[in-house]
């Protein structure tokens, strides 16, 4: 038993020490849990947060384009998806053979939603087609106990009630591309959209608002489990344009009698933009979703360009239009209005003769009978007295030469040449006889229907630099425009006007004159030559230009404002390869009764307010 | 089984007990303990289903019940009984072993299960009630003295590099060095010299660099990424990284039961198995994990008393060396899921769902109260010896 005795204080003083042992590592678990629950909590609750916490954003509402009525010009409509929960749904294949018979879906859409359904996970919602109709939506909702895992998801899809109308101005919404990564989440969003021209893309900023975010709960493979909070973010500001979208949609219906023309109604005293027309337009809702290649083709290969906003962006010798600020040049350089010119139907200058567009000659003009009738031979005698730089630099106060600033993307500048822009661009000398054809809005002249509408509103408004624009109000803020004084005495401004409103009554446009009392409109007819005439021509007697190709025809222009005893409302017209003014006088006659008729500033036309028409001296 | 005891009268002229005189020999005290554990248990598992008792904490009560039946079967048999069952016990594990070479299926990657219809048994886990048993029966026989000579460790030696040969053959490098220091422990318990442990810890050392030479290079990989689970980032140093988290973010309260968002929303891996306790630490915190850890080593001191205050050298090792065995399952797994020690799949003991560990833990504590219950009875060295 003495052996039994040993051994047994052996073990025991072993098991101690391996009890010993244990405490000493259980102490070493104990430790490292203190480490991990108490000293390191912290960082593990954090990384715990952020394990389960998942940000989503979600896309703000866009705010609206309304015109100066608040009309609704570019709206949110709620666009229809069928959306799909792969493991609810069973047979896949079976599910969409019985939703093809509510909803058409192509071969590729099938392939598509199959795809789809194979690459994510199978609580990730797939959308199966979008832009239901409510027809089909209430269908889907009637048949949904035969349709599991589909249910209907509302989104926005932007919608622009006035088509063509609007296409130019409002311009339209795309998909966001790599280069409008600006860094604000909301754009990654799948299906989101932004301004991509006109008004949407001006005033993006305002309209798109900011993301609200949603904070979910999702388990380790990204399941939602519920939503811990929601931040509906700001939806965008509504934008409200100057816009008259009845007299807008008048004029673009009025323009549809020419080919290709377009047409700019202004506010003379404030700039406020009442129509701004291009005529062919297109329809913006085509680019909402993705334009397809068809389409795509036809706007782009159409010979009139759809695409082009022609207001702002087509560039056209002003013709005839220019003769205005050759006078105001003139008077400013100490020329009496009195001053008369003998017309004999042209001018030569070294070896070279000017012709008039009159034959036979006007005879003697003084500088309101030149305006009237248009007379080329008294602006060329006149400007070769001027020089170009006087009249570039008048010009320019009317803001022709550069862009006016209109508040909207894709406005072209139009070109005033000098001598210093010749000898830069071009590296010769100025010649004389340069001169002499820009007194008359040709050669290297050019004008937006924009920039000669606004040089219009500035001769009728007493010389204030009224700025164009389209916005009226973004948000609750308004527009603020204190228009500065571009100088020009007024004497001088009324010997113009003086001309302008003989055109109508007397001049080249009298027989379109406004009949209606009190609305009577003045203005300037234009017509520039796109091409040449040549000797040989001009011997052979001048070929009819409803005989040439339309590319080769002159364009017809016309700037006038009315009422002419007040003047309030500037319009200019372009008709590109019109033949002559005499096709767009007659349009901005019919536009500017109409504005006047809508009274887009607000003028209410009293009776008492119409009185004798002033007429000019002839 | 009570007349069979009754008449197993192995140590000559001891006393014979009734039922009735074990049933209140039975350390109830400890069982309460075991109850306490296996609650917490279910309520564990409770949570990991999400609040439900389905599927896991029926099955694992139903289980528990079960086990606790055999447990009180096993303490009131005749500790002599299990002296002599200790080797047949062993050949049987030793067998199954084997058994699972050769038709084991295919589980978690490795062959560890033999597939009963009822219950998947896992061989590898009775092998570590099994051995204990065997080397506490060896060493019953030899004096100190006898101890000390080398001749007498073979087989031991044997006893213990068979089952690990085996177990790492399938291979489950965990339970092989498991069962190797519960092998280590007996030894040491049975008094063998200190510097005998030194001597085979140098020789296995300088036996590594040729062991890898024979090994294949996916076996390699294996025991690399054993050793450091930074090279595998999407599996096992995931799974310790959203351990880890779990239990910090817990702090000292935790964040309520059925709160746990890392094993809720199943960041946390095999959150009813060897990641349980994570998930208790996370929903308790520090104060919850440390009241388990506390009821762990009151049973763990209940091991030691038991097995220092048997008047028989059978009973001492089998209660020390299965407090031991008890002892590796709880410090390894919570070492693990701590990030202290590589992964291994190791179950808390009581708690973690799963069949196996379940009924050889309670049959392991069946075989301590047995220790307790017959404490008094001598037994003799050279009682069995022949029979080797």
């Amino acid at each position: 038993m003495d052996r039994d005795i040993d051994r047994y204080r052996s073990v025991t003083r072993r098991a101690l020490v391996l009890g010993a042992t244990k405490l000493g590592m259980v102490g070493v678990l104990g430790g490292r849990l203190y480490y991990l629950q108490i000293t390191e909590s912290d960082h593990y609750r954090v990384l715990a947060e952020e394990n389960r916490i998942n940000m989503r954003l979600l896309a703000p509402s866009r705010g609206q384009i309304v015109d100066r009525r608040d009309v609704p010009l570019a709206i949110n409509n709620q666009n229809f998806r069928v959306v799909m929960v792969e493991e609810q749904v069973g047979d896949l294949e079976d599910m969409l053979n019985r939703l093809s018979a509510i909803v058409p879906l192509s071969d590729a859409d099938r392939r598509r939603v199959l795809r789809d359904a194979e690459r994510s996970r199978a609580f990730v919602p797939i959308t199966v087609q979008d832009n239901l109709t409510w027809r089909q939506v209430a269908r889907l909702d009637v048949r949904a106990p035969e349709l599991p895992g589909l249910s209907i998801d509302v989104g926005e899809l932007r919608h622009y009630p006035f088509t063509e109308s609007t296409g130019h101005f409002v311009g339209y919404v795309g998909a966001v591309s790599e280069q409008d990564l600006t860094g604000d989440p909301v754009l990654t969003l799948p299906g989101f959209r932004i301004g991509k021209n006109g008004m949407e893309r001006q005033h993006e900023e305002a309209l798109r608002g900011t993301a609200g975010t949603s904070q979910v709960e999702v388990n380790a493979v990204g399941r939602v489990i519920r939503e811990l909070s929601r931040d509906e973010g700001t939806p965008g500001r509504d934008v409200k344009l100057t816009i008259d979208i009845g007299l807008q949609e008048y004029v673009q219906e009025r323009l549809k009698t020419e080919e290709s023309a377009s047409a700019v109604v202004l506010d003379v005293l404030n700039g406020e933009v009442f129509a701004l027309a291009s005529h062919p337009g297109f329809d913006p809702n085509l680019f909402t979703t993705g334009i397809d290649v068809e389409n795509w083709r036809r706007l782009n290969d159409d010979p009139y360009a759809p695409l082009t906003n022609k207001a702002v962006a087509g560039q056209y010798p002003p013709g005839s239009t220019f003769k205005m600020l050759v006078a105001l040049a003139a008077l400013e350089e100490g020329i009496s209005p009195s001053h008369s010119v003998a017309c004999p139907g042209h001018m030569t200058l070294g070896s070279h003769r000017f012709h008039c567009w009159r034959r036979g000659g006007h005879g003697w003009l003084d500088m309101v009978g030149a305006i009237a009738h248009s007379c080329d031979v008294f602006f060329y005698e006149t400007s070769r007295r001027v020089g170009i730089d006087k009249i570039a630099a008048m010009a320019n106060r009317f803001g022709l030469g550069d862009k006016v600033n209109l508040d909207m993307p894709g406005e072209r500048p139009g070109l005033m040449p000098t001598r210093d822009w010749k000898l830069a661009t071009m590296g010769t000398q100025w010649q004389p006889g340069e001169t002499v054809v820009c007194a008359i809005g040709q050669g290297y002249v050019s004008a937006t229907p924009l920039q000669l509408a606004v040089m219009t509103a500035r001769m009728v408004n007493g010389g204030k630099a009224v700025v164009p624009h389209l916005t009226k109000r973004v948000g609750d803020a308004g527009w603020h425009d204190g228009a500065g004084d571009i100088g020009i005495a007024q004497p001088h401004l009324d010997v113009v006007i003086e001309g302008m409103n003989a055109v109508t009554t007397y001049g080249t446009a009298g027989r379109f004159q406004i009949r209606e009392p009190g609305m009577e409109m003045g203005g300037k007819t234009g017509t520039s030559q796109v091409r040449r005439i040549t000797m040989a021509e001009r011997a052979a007697g001048v070929i009819r230009q409803q005989d040439r190709p339309w590319r080769d025809r002159h364009h017809g222009l016309f700037v006038g404002y009315a009422p002419v005893h007040a003047p309030r409302y500037a319009c200019c017209v372009v008709v590109e390869h019109g033949g002559s003014s005499s096709v767009a006088a007659p349009i901005a006659s019919d536009i500017l009764l109409e504005t006047q008729r809508r009274s887009p500033a607000g003028l209410q036309m009293s009776v008492d307010s119409v009185g004798p028409v002033p007429t000019s001296e002839g | 089984m009570a007349t069979y005891l009754a008449h197993a009268d192995l140590g000559g002229d001891q006393p014979r007990m009734t039922l009735s005189e074990k049933l209140w020999q039975v350390n109830w005290l400890l069982i309460l303990l075991i109850c306490g554990i296996s609650s917490i248990g279910f309520a564990m598992l409770y949570s990991a289903a999400n609040g439900s008792f389905d599927p896991w904490a029926s099955r694992q009560m139903i289980r528990f019940g079960v086990g606790c039946v055999i447990m009180l079967a096993v303490a009131l048999v005749d500790i002599r009984v299990w002296l002599r069952l200790a080797y047949p016990m062993y050949f049987l594990s030793l067998a199954l072993l084997v058994a699972v070479e050769v038709m084991g299926e295919v589980g978690m990657g490795a062959q560890r299960w033999i597939d009963l219809r009822i219950i998947q048994l896992q061989p590898s886990e009775l092998m570590k009630v099994a051995m204990v048993m065997a080397l506490a029966r060896y060493f019953h026989g030899p004096t100190l003295e006898e101890v000390g000579r080398i001749p007498r460790l073979f087989i031991p030696l044997a006893l213990v590099v068979v089952p690990v040969a085996l177990v790492l053959k399938q291979p489950d490098l965990g339970t092989a060095m498991m069962l190797m220091m519960i092998g280590g422990a007996l030894f040491f318990l049975a008094g063998v010299k200190l510097w005998k442990f030194a001597v085979v810890i140098v020789l296995g050392l300088t036996a590594v660099p040729v062991a890898w030479q024979f090994l294949h290079d996916y076996q390699r990989q294996r025991i690399l990424t054993f050793l450091n689970p930074e090279r595998d980032p999407l599996g096992a140093g995931y799974h310790i990284l959203q351990s880890k988290i779990a239990l910090g973010s817990g702090g000292l309260f935790g964040k309520g039961f059925l709160e746990g968002t890392q094993a809720h929303l199943n960041f946390l891996p095999e959150r009813q198995t060897d990641f349980i306790f994570t998930m208790l630490a996370e929903e308790f915190g520090l104060v919850g994990s440390t009241v388990l850890i506390g009821l762990y080593v009151l049973v763990f001191a209940y091991g030691i008393i038991i097995g220092l205050r048997s008047r028989n050298h059978f009973g001492r090792l089998l209660s020390l060396g299965l407090t031991v065995n008890l002892f590796l399952y709880v410090f390894i797994n919570m070492a693990m899921v701590m990030g202290l020690i590589p992964v291994v799949g190791v179950p808390l003991p009581l708690i973690s769902y799963g069949g196996t560990a379940m009924l050889t833990v309670l049959f392991g504590f069946g075989l301590i109260i047995s220790v307790f219950v017959h404490r008094d009875i001598k037994i003799s060295r050279r009682a069995f010896e022949t029979e080797l």
